[in-house]
């Protein structure tokens, strides 16, 4: 018996163009136990979502997962057909959007999307179901539940949206949640009432949970573990106090001191020079070389790689072998 | 905070009321009364030339609002702006790099346009040279004038933004949220670029951001709203040591820490009201710890006589009082 939730494997998601096979993430593998929340980090484009979409099997075609395997709880999802995969993201996976207004019905009641969501689920009945929402709605932290059950979304704020969409993501208990980017539209104030619910859910329940954002500080607040993205790859994974204070990938060193500081005063900021390849420029080697500063031979020549159950390390020649000639 | 002789823009008891009705006939058949929404609501500051002034708040606090009433693409409802420098060498970087940068015009274009308006009789292989300059002083190519702004990344379309308000000759920015929508890592390409021109050219800034970081690095002032008016302002040192607003203490409690996660915390609740119908008295009396009755009645002011005016709040100046 073992508590691992997620387990991914060597993931690599493709999309085939007229020019040629882009590939959007490259052998990625990360896994998540129960109650553990993982962070992913990278900047735009670095290939958070469309590893959470290929998690949840929402990848628009022509996206494919084209090697690799994803298991939830020791069951292997990512050979199962659309139907199969449509019961398992209502039952076994949540997905929290950054935009809550993609999860709700703007024509119904947001109760009653609960309670069908619910009854689809389990095998309680109408009134039951509508207890359930209203105990789901009071766990998220809606006030006046009585009242508001019976609103439209258009009648929440941004911040009460998004509370709704997580009592969504949980009305079947799912042992794993997606959310990709929950707090990025939110203000500060709101942002850190929702990231303090998820915590507080993860912990009560033993939800295994994802947490895809840019935001560094939300991660050092939130998660567990941080998995660093690059240009489609795993740049670096750890602890995330680890990987804030002592990073071991050049990437991540770069990004952290390219954050201004809370607490301390520098005339310039740390910069990384350059900017991220597009995904038809990936050059050879490590994707980071040419943007770093101890690029050797070795790293124009040879992909560093993480091992596939690696709980802490960097992708970097550096980091792992010491030497990059 | 002394006004000194070299401030470069005044406001005073700035005010912007928008019409936010139901239409005309659904307020005859409905019986609905009309609405005005106070986006800025009594809004007083100084930027001294050469400095950076930055307006932090939440989303629909009134920021983007008065940017507009600065740049005159809104008129006031109400209050003074005096501005002391040249109106026309006064520019603006919005938000989205993307969509304030014409795509069916090459880059070389986009930037030698506001020359052409500031100096109409500039030969073209000037205002080529001048463009030309322009793009290595943001840090890209002058090969970069032949591309058009799709090409480009958001981290270098927003350096082809400032390199276009740079070509006006400015003396004044408004910047409201430049780097917003970029990554951390680009901004921070972008703020030393900034910080580079405002040290090399003089150039004042008014910067608009909700980063509380980012403003941190940036400001020589910061104004704090909320609701529409400015319930803080202090230089950025003694804002960050000894924040005299319940509202600023509450952003500053609550923004994510990197380098002293505040893993445990149980954030503060409540949320921001309409801006429609804001709270009586002090808005924020509805989630402040410190509210008593005075609050719900009246209004607080920044007053001379309290802390310089440095701050709009009762408890804050019972507590200075207690202070002398
Ligand atoms: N339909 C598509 N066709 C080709 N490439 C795509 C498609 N969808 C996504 N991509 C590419 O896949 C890469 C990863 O995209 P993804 O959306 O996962 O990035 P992200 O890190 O989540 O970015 P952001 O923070 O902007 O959401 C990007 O380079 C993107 O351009
Ligand atoms: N043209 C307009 N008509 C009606 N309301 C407006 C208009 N422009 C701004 N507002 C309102 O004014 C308030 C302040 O807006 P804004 O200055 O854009 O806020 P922010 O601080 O996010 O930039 C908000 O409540 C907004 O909805
Ligand atoms: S592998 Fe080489 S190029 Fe890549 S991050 Fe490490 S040292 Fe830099
Ligand atoms: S005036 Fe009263 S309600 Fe407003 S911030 Fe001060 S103590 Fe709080
Ligand atoms: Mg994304
Ligand atoms: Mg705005």
């Amino acid at each position: 018996m073992t508590d691992i939730v997620l387990d991914v494997r060597n993931l690599r998601v493709e999309f085939p163009t007229r020019k040629g096979v882009l590939t959007a993430v490259d052998d990625i593998s990360l896994q998540i136990r129960r109650g553990e929340i993982l962070g992913m980090v990278g900047e735009s484009g670095a290939g958070k979502s469309m590893t959470g979409m290929a998690i949840l099997g929402l990848l628009e075609p022509p996206g494919r997962i084209a090697a690799g395997s994803i298991h939830l709880s020791g069951d292997r999802i990512d050979t199962l057909d659309d139907r199969e995969m449509q019961q398992v993201r209502g039952r076994r996976i949540g997905a929290i959007f950054q935009d809550p207004l993609t999860s709700l019905n703007p024509l119904f009641r947001v109760g009653d999307q609960l309670v069908e969501t619910i009854r689809l689920h389990t095998a309680l009945d109408k009134a039951q179901a509508r207890a359930r929402a209203m105990d789901l709605m009071r766990e998220v932290g809606i006030p006046a539940v009585e009242e508001r059950i019976d609103n439209y979304p258009h009648q929440f704020s941004g911040g009460m949206r998004q509370r709704i969409v997580i009592a969504l993501a949980l009305c079947a208990e799912p042992e794993l949640i997606v959310a990709d980017e929950p707090t990025t539209a939110l203000d500060v104030s709101i942002q850190a009432q929702i990231t303090a619910l998820l915590k507080r859910l993860c912990r009560e329940r033993g939800t295994a949970v994802m947490l895809v954002t840019h935001d560094m500080g939300v991660i050092a607040e939130t998660a567990d573990r941080v998995a660093v993205m690059y240009a489609g790859r795993l740049a670096e994974v750890g602890p995330v106090d680890d990987v804030v204070r002592r990073p071991r990938h050049p990437y991540t060193d770069g990004l952290m001191g390219s954050i201004p500081s809370l607490r301390s005063e520098v005339e310039e900021l740390r910069m990384i020079p350059g900017a991220m390849p597009r995904l038809d420029a990936i050059p050879p080697g490590c994707a980071f070389n040419p943007r770093c500063a101890h690029a050797g031979p070795r790293c124009r020549r040879e992909v560093p790689r993480l091992a596939a159950t690696a709980e802490a390390g960097a992708a970097c020649w550096l980091a792992t072998e010491g030497a990059v000639a | 905070m002394t006004i000194r002789s070299n401030a470069i823009l005044e406001v005073d008891g700035l005010e912007r009321r928008f019409d936010v009705s139901a239409p005309w006939l659904n307020r005859l058949i409905e019986r609905k009364p009309r609405r005005t929404l106070r986006a800025v609501d009594g809004v007083d500051f100084v930027i001294q030339r050469g400095q950076t002034l930055a307006l932090v708040g939440e989303s629909g606090c009134g920021k983007s609002t008065i940017a507009k009433l600065v740049t005159g693409l809104h008129p006031p409802s109400d209050g003074a702006i005096r501005f002391h420098g040249d109106r026309d060498r006064l520019q603006m970087i919005f938000q989205d790099p993307f969509a304030s940068l014409n795509p069916r015009w090459r880059v070389g274009r986009i930037i030698a346009e506001p020359l052409r308006t500031l100096r109409p009789e500039m030969p073209a292989e000037a205002v080529s040279a001048r463009v030309d300059e322009l793009l290595r002083t943001v840090g890209l190519a002058p090969a970069d004038g032949l591309k058009f702004p799709h090409e480009f990344s958001g981290g270098q379309r927003q350096r082809i933004s400032i390199a276009r308000a740079l070509a006006g000759e400015p003396e004044f920015l408004v910047c409201d949220e430049p780097t917003s929508a970029l990554d951390v890592s680009v901004q921070a390409q972008v703020l030393n670029l900034m910080k580079r021109l405002q040290r090399e050219m003089g150039l004042t800034y008014l910067f608009i951001s909700h980063d509380l970081s980012v403003v941190r690095h940036m400001a020589d002032v910061i104004a704090v709203m909320y609701l529409g008016r400015i319930v803080e302002i202090q230089p950025t040192k003694d804002l960050f040591a000894n924040p005299l607003h319940p509202y600023t203490r509450l952003l500053l409690e609550t923004i994510p820490d990197l380098e002293a996660p505040k893993r445990d915390r149980a954030p503060m609740g409540g949320e921001v009201p309409s801006p429609v119908s804001p709270p009586s008295g002090c808005s924020f009396h509805p989630r402040c710890p410190l509210a008593f009755d005075r609050c719900r009645r009246e209004r607080p002011e920044r007053r001379a006589e309290v802390l310089d005016r440095r701050v709009a709040c009762f408890a804050a100046e019972a507590e200075a009082g207690a202070a002398v």
